[in-house]
């Protein structure tokens, strides 16, 4: 701005101590009330990672729109022109320092961005499909759950207790799970809203999705891509209960499962369907 | 002249018996008969599995495909290469002169071109809309209610498709055809045929994926995903004909805008002097030459998996849906900036016009366009990013991905460094810029909770995503297209739209966009996947209220259609020469631009931007010696 004259005020000196103001107003507020209340919440440690990766970036993108506020509510004002005539602005075609500080600054925000995002995912995988081999893995024992998706239901096999295979999905409390999605048709998504995990159901696939779930609770299960004409309607409740209550019910499902078990094929990673047999 | 012309016209019948739209129809509805029951000779007898229904994959295919052919026929697009193959001698021009009738066939005119996509853009962006309209009415209730579950998705799928179809060509059709010669200096493209080629093209396209309804509708949305496209009813081949079908128009407009820039600019106007606009229409031609065709091959790969049984995409044969989605969004994320480069270029050019001042940091802001363009064919797997595949590339695509939020930054900096110290009239184009920036600040701030990996396993799929695109996409293209509109139609037709109805329309539109999509993010982060029929009771409120937004939306848009109409048939006020006292070449021109522009060839010594300075002008006007400055 260094061609601002002494009739003018110093426009750029007012839009950077209003934007400085409201920054270090907002953004605090912005972190502290707005960037915890953000979604899926803390009900897996995947879920808090997200809302906590939620409320770092959000706490960032504070300052930005602070400025641009601040930018347009003043240039919008002051600099509107009122009457008939046509009157030339000055003609500023350049301002070196300003270009670099520009990209300077967004280069720096885009980097920790990316940088940041990356330490998070590697942290436990942030809920995410990571396919067959997966690359950012928590620690401890798993229990591996298998999401069998089709047209338009999810079932589950537990290959720990001889690939029993249910409709409902229960979890243990305090429990690392690894998930391996699947689909036997179309592509479908294995989304657990609440939990903060979602993770592509491709045929022939072997998606894998880690999740340590905290204390009992019930939680949504959604299809999250479009997978044909029901696909509205492929949403179910899941449920994570204690490890007694849990080894219960599996108990009790192996019993249902046993008469079952010998027309179902054997565990497996993927499954092809007769692509021949037609659904009745 | 002309009341000569007028004595010696034939009679009516007479002027519509020849190669044009009338006859374009009735010989593209023959040739789809002609492909029907030859495909029906060809499979449909030998075939048992074919045999028991009335239709067979096949049939569909050659039906449009001899329909299309039929129609171009009719339009004239043969005659002139079956000229030349006679022996007659090359011509540039094709039903170049003044009437209504050459809005209505092939011609070669850019100017003609330009108003043909106009219309035709604006009549399939009018269906579009409706669509939305009636999704809208499903989601007013949690319960699934008003269409059954088919029929809903072929909506979202016919709306989806229609507008990320059509578009691509919704500001280099209208605005590209009709500016870039001018503000190049240039009497025509530089492959005039080719041009009227990819009007009709892409106006087949739009009848043909009408036609889904026909054959029970898509399932699929607009992405066609595999292997649900191989399960799909015969609808699914009116998708995929309509997108191979922008994809060539696509493609061909492209080549055709980077030679005519590239070759066919007039004395003077070096890269340095090129208005912005033309930047982006080079920018955005040259994503569109180098994605589309992977699109043509991609549909071609479904097509032959829904006819001939192969498994490019079915996993049981061998074949993978990675493939499908990899290869759709290799074409996909190029060409959503295909949709949004041509916005940022009109803001630009737009803005100093009513700044009064020259657009700041040109050669930053062309640096800009030109990252855009590059980084987008590097950041494609981030819309597999749960998918489960290459998790390992995650981090990559996370950076790539965020890194192209540095050249949108550049052209936010260079528009707001270009309103600094200007001196701001509200007129109408500008308002629907200044929409830009803030609808771009929120599609764009919206996109890093998508861009980031942990961030977007939950918004990914769900309704953030769409009303992050939404905002994007309609908010920066729509309202660019509107600026557009707005500020060329005066010197496109002569005549003034009204400002009143203008300003009532921006800010209904403006509003109710905000109140539409905003909600949106919230209903997303709650937990409503992507193109539902059904959803939680609890976002009931949510959904309603973004519904009766949207239908006020709607109804801001019927206003723009009752100016519009009101302004160019009944009230009919003459625009003046220049009214927005703009230096670019085109507003030193009689409005509407005469049928070759320029008498002589206009040489330029600056860009367009030299508000403020001396010497002010470097517009040469229609007749003017080549030369005076």
């Amino acid at each position: 701005m260094s061609t601002v004259t002494a009739t003018e005020p110093n426009h750029a000196k007012r839009v950077i101590v209003a934007w400085v103001v409201l920054s270090a107003i907002a953004t605090p507020l912005v972190a502290l009330f707005a960037g915890p209340a953000f979604p899926p919440g803390n009900a897996s440690a995947q879920g808090a990672q997200q809302v906590s990766d939620n409320t770092w970036m959000v706490a960032v993108l504070t300052p930005i729109i602070c400025l641009l506020v601040v930018f347009f509510a003043y240039a919008l004002t002051q600099f509107r022109h009122t009457g008939g005539e046509l009157v030339d602005g000055p003609p500023l075609r350049n301002d070196n320092r300003i270009q670099v500080l520009w990209l300077v600054a967004s280069a720096v925000v885009v980097l920790f961005f990316a940088g940041f995002g990356t330490y998070e995912l590697l942290q436990n995988g942030s809920g995410g499909g990571q396919g067959p081999s997966p690359i950012a893995v928590p620690g401890g024992t798993k229990l591996p759950v298998q999401v069998i998706a089709q047209q338009w239901e999810f079932t589950y096999r537990y290959p720990t207790y001889g690939g029993l295979e249910t409709s409902e999905l229960f979890l243990p409390a305090d429990t690392t799970i690894e998930f391996h999605v699947t689909s036997l048709d179309a592509i479908h998504s294995f989304w657990a809203f609440e939990l903060g995990i979602k993770a592509d159901a491709n045929p022939g696939v072997d998606n894998v999705a880690f999740l340590e779930t905290k204390g009992p609770r019930t939680f949504h299960i959604h299809c999250a891509e479009l997978c044909g004409l029901w696909h509205g309607y492929m949403f179910s409740t899941g449920h994570i209960v204690p490890e007694s209550q849990f080894t219960a019910w599996v108990k009790q499902q192996q019993q249902n499962f046993a008469p079952v078990a010998k027309y179902l094929p054997p565990y497996a990673k993927t499954y092809y369907p007769d692509p021949q047999r037609r659904a009745g | 002249m002309s009341t000569i012309a007028v004595a010696q016209r034939p009679p009516v019948w007479r002027r519509l018996v020849g190669f044009n739209l009338l006859t374009g129809c009735l010989l593209g509805i023959g040739g789809w008969y002609v492909g029907w029951f030859a495909a029906h000779g060809i499979v449909g007898p030998s075939i048992a599995y074919f045999a028991d229904v009335d239709y067979n994959e096949l049939s569909v295919f050659m039906a449009y495909t001899c329909g299309v052919l039929g129609f171009l026929i009719g339009l004239g697009f043969f005659n002139y290469p079956f000229a030349r193959l006679r022996g007659y001698p090359p011509s540039l021009r094709v039903k170049e002169g003044e009437g209504v009738g050459r809005y209505f066939g092939l011609c070669t005119d850019h100017k003609v071109v330009g108003i043909q996509y106009l219309v035709g853009i604006g009549f399939f962006f009018f269906i579009g809309g409706l669509n939305a309209m009636l999704i809208r009415i499903e989601l007013l209730r949690p319960d699934h209610q008003v269409w059954p579950a088919g029929t809903y998705l072929t909506i979202v799928g016919v709306h989806g498709t229609m507008m990320m179809g059509m578009f691509t060509s919704g500001l280099l059709g209208p605005f590209g055809n009709y500016f870039v010669p001018i503000l190049i200096g240039a009497r025509r493209m530089a492959f005039p045929r080719i041009e009227a080629l990819t009007f009709w093209l892409l106006m087949a396209g739009g009848v043909i994926l009408e036609t889904t309804i026909f054959f029970g509708g898509f399932p699929t949305g607009w992405t066609g995903y595999a292997p649900l496209n191989v399960q799909s009813n015969p609808g699914m081949d009116c998708y995929i004909l309509f997108f191979a079908l922008v994809g060539i128009s696509m493609t061909l407009l492209g080549l055709n805008m980077i030679a005519t820039i590239v070759t066919m600019r007039a004395p003077g106007l070096t890269w340095t002097r090129l208005p912005i606009f033309v930047w982006g229409v080079l920018t955005t031609s040259v994503l569109m030459v180098l994605a589309a065709p992977v699109l043509i091959a991609t549909l071609a790969m479904a097509m032959l998996d829904r006819t001939a049984q192969t498994s490019f995409f079915v996993a049981a044969g061998g074949g993978s849906a990675y493939l499908y989605q990899n290869l759709f969004w290799v074409f996909g994320h190029p060409e959503v900036y295909i949709l949004a480069l041509p916005g940022f270029a009109i803001v630009l050019e737009i803005l100093p016009v009513f700044a009064r001042k020259p657009l700041w940091g040109y050669r930053l802001a062309v640096a800009g366009l030109l990252g855009v363009t590059l980084l987008s064919f590097f950041v494609w797997q981030h819309h597999l990013f749960v998918s489960g595949i290459n998790a390992d590339l995650r981090p990559f695509y996370m950076l790539s991905t965020e890194l192209i939020s540095i050249p949108t930054g550049i052209t936010f900096i260079c528009g707001m460094m270009t309103l600094w110290r200007g001196r701001i009239r509200y007129s109408v184009p500008m308002l629907f810029c200044l929409a830009w920036f803030f609808n771009f600040l929120i599609g764009g701030l919206s996109g890093v909770f998508l861009s980031d990996v942990p961030s977007d396993v939950t918004t990914h799929g769900s309704f953030f995503s769409m009303a992050h695109f939404h905002y994007t996409v309609m908010g920066g293209l729509v309202f660019t297209f509107f600026a557009a509109i707005y500020y060329w139609l005066p010197k496109m037709t002569g005549l003034e739209l009204n400002e009143r109805l203008g300003k009532i329309h921006f800010w209904t539109m403006f509003i109710s966009f905000n109140s539409t999509f905003g909600p949106l993010f919230a209903v997303g982060f709650l937990g409503q996947p992507r193109r539902v029929v059904t959803y939680p009771h609890n976002l009931q409120f949510l959904n309603v209220w973004v519904s009766v937004s949207a239908f006020v939306l709607g109804l801001s848009l019927l206003l723009f259609l009752y100016n519009f109409v009101r302004s160019l048939v009944f009230v009919r006020v003459p625009a003046p020469t220049d009214p927005w006292g703009s230096k670019s070449i085109e507003w030193q021109l009689p409005s509407p631009v005469p049928v070759h522009n320029f008498d002589r060839i206009p040489v330029f010594s600056t860009d367009p931007y030299g508000y403020g300075e001396t010497p002010t002008s470097v517009a040469v006007p229609a007749g003017a010696p080549a030369g005076r400055d």
